[in-house]
C-alpha cells in the first residue's frame, strides 16, 4: 500500500500552515536528494577520472597495450597482457577449489545442519568474510608460502612434473599461492549467498522429490541446487570479481615477476599488484598513466562480472520469493 | 536392493563430503586467530600502544602513531561516509520516486564492487594530484568511499521494513513528512542503521590498498591531516614484507590487535541488530 494520505480541502486560513509544512518536506526532499544523488556523481568522477589520467597511456599504445606483453619502465614500453594473465589464473585457480568447497558447505548449511547450528556456522564464515585483506597475506607469507615451498610444490613436482603446470623451481610464492589464499577469501561469499539461495527453494520442492523415493542427496542435487542456481552461480560471480580485483594478500605472495609462465609454480603478477607495487615509485606521465589504465582495465572487469551476478542474484531471490 | 544400497552409500558419502566441506571452510578462521595469538600476542604489550616504531635492528618499539592514525582515517572516513550513507538511504526509502532511486541504488552497488585499489587511484586523482601531498585527507576520502555503500544500502533496507502504518499513524495525525521520517520511521529502524554503519566502519578499518597512495605511512606521528599518516593495515604490510625479524615479530602484533578490532567490531554489530529484532517482537 502507498503512504498516500487523503486530508480535507484545507481553508484558507490554514493553507499557509500547510504550505509552510510542504516547503519543510521540500527542503527534506531536495537535501536527502542531494547526498543521495552525490553517491551517483563520485561514481561517475570516478569513471571520468581513470579515463583522464590514463591518457597518455592510450594515446601512446592503444589496444595494444591489452596484448603487449613488455613491462618496461626505462624505455616506456608497457603492454598489459602478463598482468591480466596473471589476475585470470589466479582468479580461475581460487574458483577450483572454493566453488566445490563453498557450495558443499552452502548445502550441508541449508539442507542438513540443525538451524542453530547452520546460523552458528554461517556466522562465522561471515566473520571470516571480515578479516582484513592484509591479515590474509601476512598469514600467507609467514604459514602458506613456507608449506608450499618445503612440502607442496616439491611433491607437486615429483608427481605431476611431467606436465606443464608443474614445472620450474619451487619458490612458494607464485601464482598457486595467490590462488591459493584467494581461495580461502572468496569462499565466504559462495557461502553465504549460495546458503540464501538454497534456503529461497520452496520446501514442497524437496517434498516432491523426497515422496518419489530420492534419497535425500538425491533431492539435494537433483531438485534444490538447479531450483538455486541462478544464485549459486551470481555468487560464483560475485567471489570472482571480489578476487580480480583483491591486492593486498596477492601483491604479498604473488612473486613479483612480469613475465608470463605457464608454470603455477612461477612467480607472476596480477593487474592489483603491480599498481600496488609500482603506483608510488612510477616516474614519467606514460608510466603513471598506464598504470591508471590498469586501474580502468581491473574495474571494467569487476563491473561486468558485478553487473552479471547482480542480475543473477535478483533473478532468483526474486523467483523463489513469488512461489512463497 | 543392490541399486539402493548404492544409492544410500552414495548419499551417505555426499552428506560426508558436505559436511567436511562446512568443517574445513569454519575451521579457517580459527586457524587465522590461533596463528596470529601464538605468533603475535608476546609482542602486544604496553610499548606497542605507546612507542612509535624503531628502525630494523633495535628490539622493541611500538605503533603508537599507526593507531592513531588509522584512528584518524576512519574518523574522517565517518564524517563523510555517515552522513552521505544515512541521508542518501532516507531519500531511497522515504522521498524517491521511481527513477532516480533506482539509478542511485544501481552506482552504490557499482561503488561497492569496486577494486580498493582502483578506489585509491580515484582518491589519489582528486586529492593526492591537485594538493601535491599525501595526505590523511586523501586517505580518510578513499575509506569513506567504501563506506557510503554499505551505510547507504543498509539505511534502506531497514527503513523499507518499517511498517507503513507507523507512517500513515504519524501523518494521519497531522505530523510533515520530515517529522514523520525523523520522529518515527528513523527511531523504529535505528538498530539496523546501526548495525550497517559499524559494519561500514569495520570494513574500511582493515582496508591497506586504498591508503598505500593517498596516505601513505610515515615512522614519525603525523602532525597535521595534510600530511603522510601511519596506518595499522599499512604498517603491516611494510613490516610483514620486509627482511627484518623484529620487524615481522611487530606485524603480527598489529595483526592480531587489527583483527580483534574488526571481529569485535562484527560481533558487536550482530548483537545491537539481535537485541533490536527481539525487542520489536517483544
Amino acid at each position: 500500500m502507498g503512504t498516500a494520505v487523503v486530508s480535507a480541502p484545507p481553508r484558507s486560513s490554514e493553507r499557509k500552515a500547510t504550505e509552510l509544512w510542504r516547503s519543510g518536506d521540500q527542503i527534506t526532499h531536495l537535501v536527502t536528494l542531494i547526498f543521495a544523488g552525490s553517491v551517483f556523481v563520485v561514481t561517475v568522477l570516478l569513471v571520468y577520472e581513470l579515463w583522464i589520467h590514463s591518457g597518455p597511456s592510450r594515446a601512446k599504445f592503444g589496444f595494444h597495450f591489452l596484448t603487449g606483453t613488455t613491462w618496461d619502465p626505462v624505455s616506456a614500453q608497457f603492454g598489459a597482457l602478463p598482468f591480466v594473465y596473471g589476475t585470470v589464473l589466479t582468479s580461475f585457480l581460487a574458483l577450483l577449489i572454493s566453488v566445490p568447497l563453498g557450495v558443499g558447505a552452502a548445502i550441508f548449511l541449508s539442507e542438513l545442519a540443525p538451524p542453530r547450528l547452520s546460523n552458528a556456522c554461517t556466522f562465522l564464515v561471515e566473520l571470516l568474510a571480515a578479516v582484513p585483506s592484509v591479515i590474509f597475506g601476512l598469514l600467507a607469507i609467514f604459514t602458506l608460502v613456507p608449506i608450499l615451498r618445503q612440502y607442496v610444490e616439491p611433491f607437486l613436482k615429483d608427481t605431476l612434473g611431467f606436465l606443464p603446470w608443474f614445472q620450474g623451481p619451487a619458490y612458494g610464492v607464485g601464482y598457486l599461492a595467490a590462488g591459493l589464499i584467494l581461495a580461502i577469501m572468496t569462499f565466504p561469499f559462495i557461502i553465504s549467498i549460495s546458503r540464501e539461495a538454497l534456503l529461497a527453494v520452496p520446501r514442497e520442492q524437496r517434498e516432491a522429490a523426497l515422496a518419489l523415493g530420492a534419497t535425500k542427496w538425491e533431492s539435494t542435487w537433483q531438485v534444490v541446487v538447479p531450483f538455486a542456481r541462478l544464485g549459486i552461480i551470481g555468487s560464483i560471480f560475485l567471489a570472482l570479481a571480489r578476487a580480480l580485483g583483491e591486492t593486498m594478500a596477492v601483491t604479498m605472495v604473488i612473486g613479483n615477476d612480469t613475465g608470463i609462465h605457464s608454470s603455477l609454480l612461477a612467480p607472476g603478477y596480477t593487474i592489483a599488484a603491480i599498481i600496488a607495487n609500482e603506483f608510488t615509485e612510477a616516474t614519467g606521465d606514460v608510466y603513471l598513466s598506464a598504470l591508471v589504465e590498469l586501474g580502468l582495465v581491473l574495474f571494467g572487469l569487476t563491473m561486468v562480472l558485478n553487473g552479471a551476478a547482480q542480475l543473477l542474484i535478483i533473478a532468483t531471490t526474486g523467483k523463489g520469493s513469488k512461489q512463497d | 536392493m543392490n541399486h539402493l544400497q548404492r544409492r544410500n552409500i552414495l548419499n551417505d558419502i555426499m552428506l560426508t563430503v558436505t559436511g567436511v566441506c562446512t568443517f574445513l571452510t569454519v575451521s579457517v578462521l580459527f586457524l587465522i586467530l590461533g596463528f596470529l595469538v601464538y605468533n603475535g600476542w608476546r609482542s602486544v604489550d604496553w610499548s606497542f600502544f605507546t612507542r612509535l616504531p624503531l628502525s630494523p635492528g633495535e628490539a622493541g618499539g611500538g605503533m603508537a602513531n599507526a593507531i592513531v592514525g588509522s584512528a584518524v582515517l576512519i574518523l574522517i572516513a565517518a564524517l563523510i561516509g555517515i552522513p552521505v550513507g544515512f541521508m542518501g538511504g532516507v531519500y531511497l526509502s522515504e522521498f524517491g520516486g521511481r527513477t532516480v532511486p533506482m539509478i542511485v541504488r544501481y552506482t552504490a552497488d557499482l561503488l561497492n564492487g569496486v577494486p580498493s585499489i582502483v578506489i585509491g587511484i580515484f582518491a589519489w586523482t582528486v586529492i593526492v594530484v591537485p594538493t601535491h601531498h599525501f595526505s590523511a585527507w586523501a586517505g580518510g576520502f578513499a575509506l569513506s568511499l567504501m563506506m557510503i555503500p554499505i551505510g547507504l544500502r543498509a539505511t534502506e533496507q531497514f527503513l523499507r521494513a518499517v511498517p507503513n502504518s507507523l507512517r500513515e499513524a504519524s501523518l494521519a495525525l497531522g505530523a510533515s513528512k520530515t517529522r514523520t521520517v525523523m520522529s518515527v520511521v528513523v527511531p523504529a529502524a535505528k538498530q539496523g542503521i546501526l548495525t550497517g554503519m559499524i559494519l561500514g566502519i569495520a570494513r574500511v578499518a582493515g582496508e591497506t590498498a586504498p591508503l598505500l597512495f593517498t596516505s601513505l605511512n610515515n615512522q614519525y606521528w603525523a602532525n597535521t591531516l595534510s600530511e603522510p599518516t601511519a596506518s595499522l593495515p599499512v604498517m603491516i604490510y611494510t613490516h610483514a614484507i620486509s627482511p627484518y625479524d623484529d620487524w615481522h615479530r611487530q606485524a603480527w602484533a598489529a595483526g592480531l590487535v587489527l583483527l580483534v578490532l574488526v571481529l569485535i567490531a562484527n560481533v558487536a554489530s550482530r548483537w545491537v541488530l539481535s537485541r533490536g529484532v527481539s525487542a520489536q517482537r517483544g
